[in-house]
This record gives C-alpha cells, sequence and structure tokens, in this order.
C-alpha cells in the first residue's frame, strides 16, 4: 500500500477506501426500556484491518454487532459504512466528510438495505440455524448473488463453485442440505454465503464458538487465509481471548456496555490496563488457576 | 458420519405405516373416487323417484343400500352427494388455509400493535359460534352453499391463524431468517419464500384437521335446509330427508349417510394426524 495513496484523486473506490475507514461507529448507543446494552461505543476499522469486541455475555458486544448488521436501530450515535451513514439520526445522507460520493441515487428503503447488504455480512453463532434446512448449500450461496447481482444463472453457477472452493467445500457438499453437514461444513457455507456479495466488512458474531477447538483452528485459518487474499475486513465478537489473539490485530474490551480498553490485541493480552480486562484474563483455566483470587477481583470490581 | 446415516435408514425403514393410517387413506381415496366417477358407477339417478319402491331396507334387490321415503336410490344418491360433500368442505380448508395463514405470518413478522390487533380479531373471531353465523348469513343471503363456505372459512381463519402465527414466530427466531435480512432480502421475501415453506407441514396437518370441522358442520347446515336446495344430495340433507322415516322406524335412509359423514370425518382426522406426528417426529430428529 505503501506509495500508493492518491487521497486526492478520489478516483476508484478501492484508493479511496484506503485513506478512511471501511466502518466508523461514533458514540453508538442502544437502550431497551431501562437497560442500556450499548453506552457510547466508538471505533473505526480500517479496509483490511481485524478488530476483536471481547467481553462476556451481557457486556453489548452482540447488540453492537446486530446494529452494525442493521437489525437494531442505535438509540443515538452513528454507523458509517463506507463513507454512508447507515444507522443514525442521518441515516441514508452521505457522512458530511465523504460528501457526496457516497450517495446512493434514488435512495428508498429497499435501495438502503441493498446498499448496506452488499458492503456489510454477517456470520453468526449458530451452525446449525444459520442456514435454511430445506435449501441445498449451493442454493443457500447463490440466493443473495440472485438478489444483488441478477443475471444468468450459468455465471452464478461458476462463482457458487468457486465460492465453495474457495472455503473449502467440495461439490459434494455443495448439493447436500444444511442437516447432512457437520457444524464446521456448515460454517464454511455461512462464510461463503456472506463473501457471495464481496462485502467490505466482515461481521463475526461468536462465528466459532459452537465448534470443536480442531475445527475452530481450521475456520479461523480459512478466515485469515481470506483476509489475505480478499482485503475484507472483519468486526471479530466473541467472548474467547484466545481465538481473538488468533484472528485480531486491535480489540476493544466491553464491560456493561462501554469500551474499558482498547488497543493492539497482543498488548491487551500480555499487559492489560483496567482490571476488568485482567479478570477476564484471570479466568481462562490454567494450571496456576486461583478461582478465589477471581471471584475476589470481580467483587471488587463491582464495587468500583 | 457413515455411521448415523445407515442406522438412520434402518429406523426409517422399520417404522411404517400404521393399518389405520393405511385404511383411512383407502376410505377416502374410495369416496372420492365414488364421488368422481358418479355418473359411471350409479346404479340410478340420484333423483328418479318411485313411490312404490319407497324405504326398501338395504339389500332389496337392483337398491342395496335401500331406498328413501320417495323411493330414490340410497346408493346413487350417497355417489352423488359426496362431490358436494367433500367438495364443499374442501373450499372452506383453502379459503381459510390462505386467510389464517395470511393473518397469522403478517401478525408475526410486523409484531407490536398489528400483532395485538390481528390477535384479538382471531380471538373475537373464535369465539363467536360458526354455525350461528351461518344461518345469519345464510338468513339474509337465501340457500345456497357459497355463503356457508364462506362464513365457515372466515370463522375457520383464527384456527389456522393462530397456530400459524405462533409457530412463524418460533422459527423467525432462528438465525437463518435474520440472516436473510443482513443478506439485504425484505419482510415478504422472507416470509413468504422461507418462512412460509419451513412452516407448511404444520399448516398442512392443522388444515387437514379442520377440514372433519367443515364437513361436519357444512351436514348441519344442509340438515337444517340452509345448505344445498332440494333435490341435489349432499350428505346432510339426505340424514334431513331421513328424519320423518327414521320416526316411522325405518332407519336406514338416514343411517347410511350418517355412517358416511362419520368415517370420512375419523378418516380425515387420523391422516391429519399421522401427517402431524411424522412431521413433529422429523422436525426433532433434524434438530
Amino acid at each position: 500500500m505503501t506509495g500508493n495513496t492518491p487521497a486526492d484523486t478520489g478516483g476508484s473506490a478501492v484508493a479511496d477506501g484506503a485513506a478512511r475507514p471501511v466502518l466508523r461507529v461514533t458514540s453508538l448507543v442502544k437502550r431497551f426500556g431501562d437497560v442500556t446494552a450499548v453506552d457510547g461505543v466508538s471505533f473505526d476499522l480500517m479496509p483490511g484491518a481485524s478488530l476483536g469486541i471481547v467481553g462476556e455475555s451481557g457486556s453489548g458486544k452482540t447488540t453492537t454487532a446486530r446494529v452494525l448488521a442493521g437489525l437494531e436501530r442505535p438509540t443515538s450515535g452513528t454507523v458509517e459504512l463506507d463513507g454512508r451513514v447507515v444507522a443514525g439520526p442521518e441515516a441514508g445522507r452521505p457522512a458530511a466528510r465523504g460528501g457526496t460520493r457516497g450517495r446512493v441515487p434514488g435512495g428508498g428503503a429497499r435501495r438502503d438495505r441493498l446498499w448496506r447488504a452488499s458492503r456489510l455480512q454477517m456470520i453468526f453463532q449458530d451452525p446449525y440455524g444459520s442456514l435454511d434446512p430445506r435449501q441445498t448449500v449451493a442454493r443457500s450461496v447463490a440466493e443473495p448473488m440472485r438478489l444483488h447481482a441478477p443475471g444468468p444463472a450459468a455465471g452464478r453457477r461458476a462463482r457458487v463453485r468457486e465460492l465453495l472452493d474457495q472455503v473449502g467445500l467440495s461439490e459434494r457438499a455443495g448439493g447436500s442440505l444444511p442437516r447432512d453437514l457437520s457444524g464446521g461444513q456448515r460454517q464454511r457455507a455461512a462464510i461463503a454465503r456472506a463473501l457471495a456479495v464481496r462485502p467490505r466488512v466482515l461481521l463475526l458474531d461468536e462465528a466459532v464458538a459452537a465448534l470443536d477447538v480442531s475445527i475452530q483452528a481450521q475456520i479461523l485459518t480459512l478466515l485469515d487465509g481470506l483476509r489475505r487474499d480478499t482485503g475484507i475486513s472483519y468486526v471479530f465478537v466473541s467472548h474467547d481471548l484466545a481465538v481473538v489473539r488468533h484472528v485480531t490485530e486491535t480489540a476493544i474490551v466491553m464491560r456493561h456496555g462501554r469500551v474499558v480498553e482498547r488497543g493492539g490485541t497482543e498488548r491487551i493480552l500480555r499487559e492489560p490496563r483496567h482490571p476488568y480486562t485482567r479478570l477476564l484474563l484471570d479466568s481462562i483455566p490454567s494450571p496456576d488457576w486461583d478461582l478465589d483470587r477471581v471471584a475476589r477481583d470481580r467483587r471488587a470490581l463491582d464495587r468500583l | 458420519m457413515t455411521l448415523t446415516i445407515p442406522a438412520l435408514r434402518a429406523r426409517g425403514a422399520r417404522r411404517h405405516r400404521p393399518l389405520g393410517v393405511s385404511l383411512a387413506a383407502a376410505f377416502l381415496a374410495l369416496v372420492a373416487a365414488t364421488g368422481l366417477l358418479a355418473p359411471l358407477l350409479a346404479p340410478h339417478s340420484p333423483d328418479a323417484t318411485s313411490l312404490l319402491d319407497s324405504l326398501a331396507p338395504p339389500g332389496t334387490a337392483g337398491h342395496l343400500l335401500g331406498t328413501d321415503s320417495t323411493g330414490r336410490d340410497v346408493l346413487s344418491r350417497l355417489m352423488y352427494g359426496a362431490r358436494l360433500s367433500l367438495l364443499a368442505p374442501l373450499g372452506v380448508v383453502l379459503l381459510s388455509g390462505l386467510l389464517g395463514t395470511a393473518v397469522g405470518l403478517l401478525a408475526a413478522r410486523a409484531g407490536g400493535w398489528v400483532d395485538a390487533v390481528l390477535a384479538r380479531g382471531m380471538d373475537i373471531v373464535f369465539s363467536f359460534p360458526s354455525l350461528l353465523l351461518a344461518m345469519l348469513v345464510v338468513a339474509v343471503s337465501g340457500p345456497g352453499l357459497a355463503a356457508p363456505i364462506c362464513v365457515l372459512a372466515v370463522s375457520y381463519t383464527p384456527f389456522v391463524g393462530r397456530v400459524v402465527r405462533s409457530v412463524a414466530i418460533q422459527e423467525g427466531a432462528r438465525p437463518y431468517i435474520e440472516g436473510y435480512r443482513v443478506m439485504g432480502f425484505g419482510g415478504f421475501h422472507v416470509a413468504v419464500r422461507h418462512l412460509l415453506p419451513n412452516i407448511l407441514p404444520v399448516l398442512v396437518a392443522q388444515s387437514a384437521l379442520s377440514f372433519g370441522y367443515a364437513l361436519v358442520d357444512l351436514a348441519s347446515l344442509s340438515y337444517l335446509g340452509l345448505g344445498v336446495r332440494p333435490p341435489d344430495a349432499d350428505w346432510g340433507s339426505m340424514i334431513s330427508e331421513a328424519q320423518s322415516a327414521v320416526l316411522q322406524g325405518e332407519p336406514w335412509s338416514g343411517l347410511v349417510p350418517g355412517c358416511a359423514v362419520l368415517l370420512t370425518v375419523v378418516s380425515v382426522n387420523v391422516l391429519a394426524e399421522h401427517i402431524g406426528g411424522s412431521i413433529g417426529g422429523k422436525r426433532s430428529e433434524g434438530a
């Protein structure tokens, strides 16, 4: 990327994207009644980067992911995707900084939805429930293509084969129903489907939490390779620090809806600054594990 | 994997259809066939009266199931009557299935006040006696089958709508449905193309169950003289016409169509329950 930053030309979308974050979240707040699930979360995600969102259940990390995916509306704050505000008070308008380049002509709810979906896709935790039980894997993968890029079926079939190959699924697996596949195969199928529209951001919500450890490693290796090959960005939501260490360079740690620590993933795991991050690290089972100390620290933290 | 698949197959092969279900299916097929082929199979015209032969008991030469009080052949009338007796409930089932699916899906997917209004609306319709409603409408519109079919369809709508709503809410909470939204699909597409096919088995089982109720309700209306117009035959009106003969101690012309209603309703319900049960088994197996 060095020596190739034509920030002033503003020509191609790729060159433009290299200069600014592909995803920018600003002061995001989500309340459910009296409960504030997400409280002022902000972060930037650069193209090709991978960001971890770490926290225990109830920390607001999944709600954050759901707002990013458009499954929940934020109470306040903005989500800016590829230079355009997709959620927030001015959703649908181009971001002030982005000028008019991000504008989608015509507007309309369907257009907005498609625009967002073509740039951000999501992988869910449960590989058993995230595929339509009645559709073969190949049809599931082809479906978003039909919506986003209608065209001849032959071209679509070729692309489906290519995608299945990319995630390491055989053609035979492509012809199977989800119930005939293993958990790891299903998650590969979900990844292929998410990649079908060539999104710029892939949101992974506990994407490997339901898989065996050995399968987890395979999927994480696959994700690493895909990012290298396609330049896609990841937002990786997880409670598992070892997993986050494997696939992200930077991370934010969330607790009670707030970001309590942010920085390079390695640094956070090696020398955590916030007591909560330290507690999370101490909670991982290890030979010199001291349950009493973990419980003591948690009580101390709750008193803060 | 290679171990589980043969195991599943073996279990599937051993699980054969119960005898009752086969009998029910065979009986319904027979009734449908005789209704369809009535002009070819019926020994007499269903409307040909012959007062000399009136109230012949079953087994009389030329009249296998006897004759009614005006000497019409009961078997022939039963065969012709099967047409209306099966088609009219089928109309009710299809209409109420369509309405119930639309209302149930809309309530489940829209949620909020739409759901509240539709759910209360279904409760109101559900609590209103359908037969009474049908009688009111027939009193206004005059006899004929169209009005009762429409009224029964509306009053059976909650029967289907409630089940569709609850199953759609349950199924809609699964991540693949949310996944389609993230992919950019609209609510209507997701509901009709993905949610509906996945709840279709439940829908079919529930509709089949309401077929039996519709048949009895329509027979009751015909019995009350509010359904088909004489001399057209359907089983309800045949029972109604046999009334005076039954009081005279000649029960045959009423018992035969009565048995036809009973056996058909029981068969439909056995079949519906089997469909529902086998789907339930498949679902838990898949999960």
